[in-house]
């Protein structure tokens, strides 16, 4: 009686040691998450001259709103802006309704070559041609220096295919039956039932597509050969993140050697790490429960 | 002898209506489901455009190829290409950077993720669970650029990192990170963990909500500690999760993140960072040796299908899981 009463006090002081410990850890990984975005935030509310002596860690020192006018009154910033806004647009609303009109016949078995066609996309998974090709061929037809670079080779993907799949199956079949009675064809019935049924793996995908348009830097860089103009802000950014990764790997700045371009390019880095951040930042939590599940279809296939 | 003949010419006559028969049918079906058939269609094109012709195009690792010229023209030069490669000075630096950085995100990268997963699901208060989650998500989605931009900024001399630890005093004086070679398979390894741990615990969450709870509610009655329930329970019980995201993170053991070495590289680190992927783009893209740049990035490819196989049947022999 007096021992496991004993025990059991034991017990709930170590399991106090372990919450408390937990939850301190946990706090941590939080501020480890959140800070960087807050640091960039915070800078990019100060005067750029004034941040790029450092020092600034939780609010701005010298407050100002001049990064973001500068930003909003350079041309050739706004062009970034704007191929990337439309990139992301049209290459997503491209590529979830491609992906998902292509997986509605693949989720079921009795199609004619289904495995063919579901072996010709898990090769591609582990296998393909690399960089090199792919821009010999995007070269052949056209796609250097086009916008079209952007949209037709994102327009489908085979492993958001493979969360479509597995999403489509858990769709009772009797709705598609009671559809096809009353004579709706393949077509109807997946753009009038299915379509409005997977609304949290359209969201998930559309989510994957979206930030990975948003994102991507490597296309501008690599396809845009002469047409700067095309550039996204996130080729943009990296060559100011490069240009200014080098000049500070090579000495530190000091109040003398600042020059008016360098501030120039601090306000714009600053404002635009904020202004692509941000959206993602805001859409993302809201989506959470349908990414968390399109993830896990996704790894653990049938 | 001729009744052989004959019975076994009867046999083909048989097997190929069968296969006419068969073939017909097969029609009739396609046919049937010709709104489904043209439904997938533009995807199989997609596919043989996108993704079989690029792979077509890995000939002129074995070719002299020039852009101007097609790639019929180009004469055959079978392994030159691969034989330079492992000539090459570079050789040993590169792949000795792309398995060292791989390796240490596989011995210690991989394990983490599982750990923080195991420690969410133990936070008590479900609003703190939940935003200590929705938080940890948030590198995930933030682009290379703006991290690197971040980073760059962070890890100059006068920087962020150096403040604090000069300020805590375990240096005595500020390191330009990024300027040294010696420090970069470090950096890529950390910001590779913060950026994607969140992330990748996602799996081993959803695994662990699917532990039946009776386990957990019949060892608090044997008595079993926190520690002990993790250790005995939630482990053996997501072993087949862990196992297929190992298969995975096996077979990329050469494909490093491009994204992340492509922005934290420079002129002075390198010597440590410069791994395939990077060097493929390197020499291909701005040096336009396309043939050369080809050439290794297939004998990557090809390495990392071997990898894929093989860790593959490794782990269906160990665990009976597998991941096709």
């Amino acid at each position: 009686m007096k021992r496991s009463r004993i025990s059991k006090i034991k017990r709930s002081k170590g399991t106090f040691i372990f919450d408390t410990i937990n939850t301190a850890f946990m706090i941590l990984i939080c501020f480890l998450c959140i800070y960087p975005i807050w640091y960039v935030i915070v800078n990019s509310f100060n005067d750029a001259k004034d941040a790029m002596m450092g020092g600034i860690y939780w609010w701005p020192r010298m407050f100002s709103l001049d990064n973001y006018t500068t930003v909003f009154e350079d041309s050739s910033v706004l062009q970034a802006f704007k191929v990337t806004i439309g990139k992301t647009l049209i290459g997503t609303s491209l590529n979830v309704f491609f992906t998902a009109m292509v997986a509605y016949p693949l989720s079921k078995n009795n199609l004619v070559g289904r495995k063919w066609y579901m072996a010709m996309g898990t090769v591609t998974l582990f296998f393909g041609g690399g960089i090199i090709p792919v821009f010999i061929m995007f070269k052949k037809l056209y796609l250097l220096n086009n916008f079209l670079v952007y949209i037709i080779p994102a327009a489908f993907n085979f492993f958001n295919l493979l969360i479509f799949i597995n999403f489509y199956r858990e769709i009772p079949s009797a709705l598609e039956e009671s559809a096809r009675i009353d004579g709706a064809s393949d077509w109807k019935i997946f753009m009038k039932i299915i379509i409005p049924l997977s609304k949290p793996v359209l969201a998930t995908i559309a989510l994957f597509a979206g930030v990975g348009q948003w994102n991507d830097w490597f296309g501008g860089l690599m396809f845009m050969t002469t047409r700067t103009d095309l550039e996204p802000i996130q080729t943009y950014l990296y060559r100011m993140v490069a240009q200014v990764g080098s000049s500070q790997v090579a000495g530190s700045i000091s109040a003398s050697n600042i020059t008016a371009s360098d501030t120039t390019s601090t306000s714009i880095k600053l404002a635009t790490m904020v202004i692509t951040t941000l959206p993602i930042c805001c859409v993302y939590p809201f989506l959470q429960k349908y990414f968390v599940k399109g993830m896990m279809v996704g790894a653990v296939k049938e | 002898m001729t009744d052989g003949g004959f019975s076994m010419a009867k046999t083909t006559a048989t097997l190929k209506t069968v296969q006419k028969i068969g073939f017909k049918n097969t029609m009739r079906k396609w046919w049937g489901q010709k709104y489904l058939q043209f439904m997938v269609l533009p995807g199989i094109i997609w596919m043989f455009v996108f993704n079989y012709i690029p792979m077509g195009g890995i000939v002129i690792a074995f070719k002299k190829y020039k852009i101007t010229k097609p790639i019929s023209e180009a004469p055959w030069v079978a392994l030159k290409y691969f034989k330079e490669f492992f000539n090459d000075s570079n050789f040993g630096d590169v792949l000795t950077n792309t398995l060292g950085i791989s390796i240490l995100k596989l011995l210690i990268g991989f394990p983490l993720p599982i750990l923080f997963a195991l420690l969410v699901n133990e936070i008590r208060g479900i609003k703190f669970k939940k935003i200590s989650q929705t938080l940890s998500y948030l590198p995930h989605f933030l682009s290379w650029v703006v991290l690197g931009g971040i980073l760059t900024t962070w890890l100059a001399k006068d920087g962020v990192i150096n403040d604090f630890l000069v300020a805590i005093n375990i240096l005595k004086e500020p390191i330009s990170f990024l300027g040294g070679p010696q420090y970069f398979w470090g950096l890529a390894l950390i910001s590779d963990s913060w950026k994607e741990l969140g992330w990748a615990a996602i799996i081993y969450l959803a695994a662990i909500a699917g532990v039946d709870q009776q386990l957990y509610e019949a060892a608090t009655v044997d008595g079993a500690t926190k520690i002990q329930k993790i250790i005995y329970i939630t482990l053996p019980s997501i072993t087949g999760t862990i196992a297929i995201m190992l298969i995975l993170q096996v077979s990329t053991l050469l494909n490093t993140n491009f994204d992340q070495m492509m922005i934290l590289k420079n002129q002075i680190n390198v010597s440590r960072s410069q791994v395939i992927d990077t060097y493929v783009y390197q020499v291909g893209m701005q040096m336009g040796k396309y043939s050369y740049a080809t050439a290794v990035n297939l004998f990557r490819s090809v390495i990392a299908l071997f990898l894929l196989l093989i860790s593959n049947k490794t782990c269906k022999k160990l665990l009976g899981r597998s991941l096709y």
